[in-house]
């Protein structure tokens, strides 16, 4: 069993809402100078070029950048679904660089829930079957895992459509219904690859309204887009260039206007 | 858990009803043919076996020889030195041998009324019933009389009867017919005889061996003669004795070959049974063929489903399926297919081997052999080309499978 079982978030009431200083707060993400190469047809592509970044319990961040800049390599490093060429990664203490697949896949199961941009739910599968599946690798009992996936879906406000599967549900809902799947696992980061990317204006407002409201019950929110009007919503945007931090602003005032 | 993997597993397999059934056909069609061919083969060897008892018991057959003139081989039967007088000396002289019936043979005209049909005559004795374990459906067998009178009288197999009293109402028993042209009184007709599978019984006609002799063949030889020894174990004393009181009588020298061939109703069974072995080793073959490309196309399908299932694999996976929860889910996939297919080939097969006891009157013909041997061979294959397809999914790496489309 890895080290990640089991393991709970600690840290998250430290400080409920969103006006404290996210730097009171421990570090969740801490990767120092980490290098990602690929290569493609013999020829060695550096798509991290020695990235260093610090995340903290709490926060809400947009990585931003445009394409190639590294920003999707970034957030495959941050979620546990690729190891670095070098470099450290640790999350949430624990170090991620030289774990095994499968410790890799426990320690994504504890500590992050995704939102994918196309929702990536199963197809064929009920919205709370889908909600359910974090828990069932996690090993929790059957009942337990009906009743937490039937409060997260209340809780980003699908209550209504439970036994519904992905195909008679609109993209909002759909991307909904991944929000909750995220949640259930009381994950210590909800990480968000293009959340938005494939919804209407409206929806898109709607879905950075229940980030800001999960933000706001203390996640720890990060992410990652192309988009200007989303990235505004976070507190905190990484801008993302030829596969480094070329830098960083504060928004909170920008958000305030925004709402 | 597993039972979770499980219901994962068997939810793909059902929301591709049509694909999981001919994936399974293979399997299906493989299990049933190993539980008929057990079935059939052990159904032909009983009836085989069965079949050669109904003959009579302990029979010797006495044919002629190879004939050799100057060196040349004239060929099995080419000259029959056998005599009546030969089985009669059998049956007085050797002590292991109960009874014996010479046998000449020939086809006839036989006539009756408007009816007339071809027919195997044969000039025997009254031991011929006992010894082929003849019952009489009219009238009776020959007597010692008739033999030694040379009587015109004959017995009828039950399909001649049938053939040559069609339309005639009364007993053919005291009716006369004409066997080429001479005049025979019926005194009896045989209850119908289960076919060897070589000669029909039924289709022949009796009548004393002198008779023929005098009147038909005009021969003073006779093709076979039959001998019934008085026990089974005491077969091959029998054939012994037969084989030196021939030699006496043949004048054979010592170095001389025998002009005749004794054949043990015991070869003739060993080697019927070793046919219907051999076809049950060639069912056995197919059957394991065709479990094999049963499993090859699982195999195929579970390659194809594993690249369909791609993005599938990687929700799985970046939400946290270990690799070994990924192996077993597309492992636990096959092995139901097979298994499912292999119920399906039992029901299918032992319903089948239900049939062919129920025709062939051998009773219950599903073995348990088979039976066990059929389900654990497809689960084997089940598990083996399920391995491969299971560990390529289980090595996918999440983010190659989560872009994949």
């Amino acid at each position: 069993m890895s080290a990640a079982e089991g393991v709970m978030p600690t840290s998250r009431g430290a400080g409920v809402g969103s006006n404290g200083s996210a730097h009171s707060r421990p570090v969740l993400i801490d990767i120092r100078n980490l290098v990602r190469e690929y290569s493609i047809g013999g020829q060695t592509i550096r798509a991290l070029d020695g990235v260093s970044l610090q995340i903290h319990h709490g926060e809400f961040v947009a990585i931003m950048g445009p394409s190639g800049s590294g920003k999707s390599t970034a957030m495959n490093m941050i979620g546990c679904l690729d190891t670095p060429t070098s470099g450290d990664y640790i999350l949430d203490g624990y170090s991620v660089a030289q774990m095994s697949e499968d410790d890799l896949a426990d320690l994504r199961n504890q500590k992050i829930g995704f939102v994918f941009q196309s929702f990536n739910l199963l197809p064929k599968t009920s919205a709370l079957e889908n909600v359910e599946l974090p828990m069932m690798y996690a090993g929790v009992p059957r009942r337990e895992r009906r009743r937490r996936a039937e409060e997260a879906l209340v809780r980003v406000g699908l209550g209504e459509r439970m036994h519904n599967r992905p195909n008679e549900l609109s993209g909002g809902q759909q991307q909904r219904v991944s929000i909750a799947r995220a949640l259930v696992n009381n994950p210590a980061l909800i990480l968000a690859d293009e959340p938005t990317g494939a919804l209407d204006s409206r929806t898109t407002e709607d879905i950075l309204r229940l980030f800001e409201e999960l933000h706001e019950q203390g996640n720890t929110i990060v992410i990652v887009t192309h988009e200007m009007e989303v990235g505004e919503h976070a507190k905190r945007i990484v801008h993302f260039r030829d596969g480094n931090v070329e830098r960083e602003e504060w928004t909170d005032e920008k958000a305030g206007d925004a709402r | 858990m597993m039972l979770e993997i499980l219901r994962v597993s068997w939810r793909s397999i059902r929301s591709n009803k049509m694909r999981s059934f001919l994936t399974m056909l293979g399997i299906i069609i493989g299990v049933m043919a190993v539980v008929l061919s057990s079935a059939i083969g052990v159904s032909s060897r009983d009836s085989v076996t069965s079949r050669v008892e109904s003959l009579g018991s302990n029979i010797l057959t006495i044919g002629p020889g190879f004939a050799q003139s100057g060196g040349i081989n004239h060929g099995f039967g080419s000259a029959s030195t056998l005599t009546v007088a030969n089985a009669t000396a059998i049956e007085k002289d050797d002590p292991d041998v109960a009874l014996t019936a010479p046998l000449a043979s020939d086809n006839a005209q036989v006539v009756f009324g408007a009816n007339n049909t071809s027919a195997a005559i044969e000039g025997t004795n009254q031991n011929y019933a006992t010894i082929k374990n003849i019952t009489m459906a009219q009238g009776g067998f020959l007597t010692a009389a008739d033999v030694t009178h040379s009587a015109n009288v004959a017995v009828l197999g039950s399909q001649i009867e049938q053939t040559l009293f069609s339309g005639y109402a009364g007993s053919p028993v005291g009716q006369q017919i004409d066997i080429q042209g001479i005049p025979f009184t019926v005194i009896g007709v045989a209850a119908t005889q289960d076919s060897t599978g070589f000669e029909n019984p039924n289709d022949g006609i009796a009548i004393p061996v002198t008779t023929e002799q005098n009147l038909l063949t005009g021969s003073t030889t006779v093709s076979q003669i039959l001998a019934s020894a008085k026990s089974s174990a005491v077969m091959d004393d029998a054939q012994l004795e037969i084989t030196s009181t021939l030699r006496v009588l043949h004048q054979l020298a010592p170095s001389a070959a025998n002009d005749f061939q004794i054949t043990n109703q015991a070869t003739i069974l060993s080697a019927l049974s070793g046919i219907s072995q051999t076809l049950t080793y060639l069912l056995d073959g197919i059957s394991a063929i065709s479990l094999l490309v049963g499993g090859i196309g699982i195999m195929n399908i579970m390659l194809v489903s594993v690249t369909e299932r791609t993005r599938e694999i990687g929700i799985r996976k970046a939400i946290g399926a270990r690799k070994g929860i990924i192996s077993t889910q597309f492992l636990l996939e096959s092995l139901t297919l097979s298994l499912a297919g292999a119920l399906i080939g039992l029901i299918i097969g032992g319903g089948g081997a239900i049939v062919v006891g129920q025709i062939s009157k051998t009773g219950n013909l599903l073995s348990p052999t088979a039976v066990i041997l059929a389900v654990v061979f497809s689960v084997a294959i089940g598990l083996i080309f399920g391995v491969y397809p299971a560990r390529k999914a289980a090595n996918l790496k999440p983010i190659d499978a989560l872009r994949f489309e």
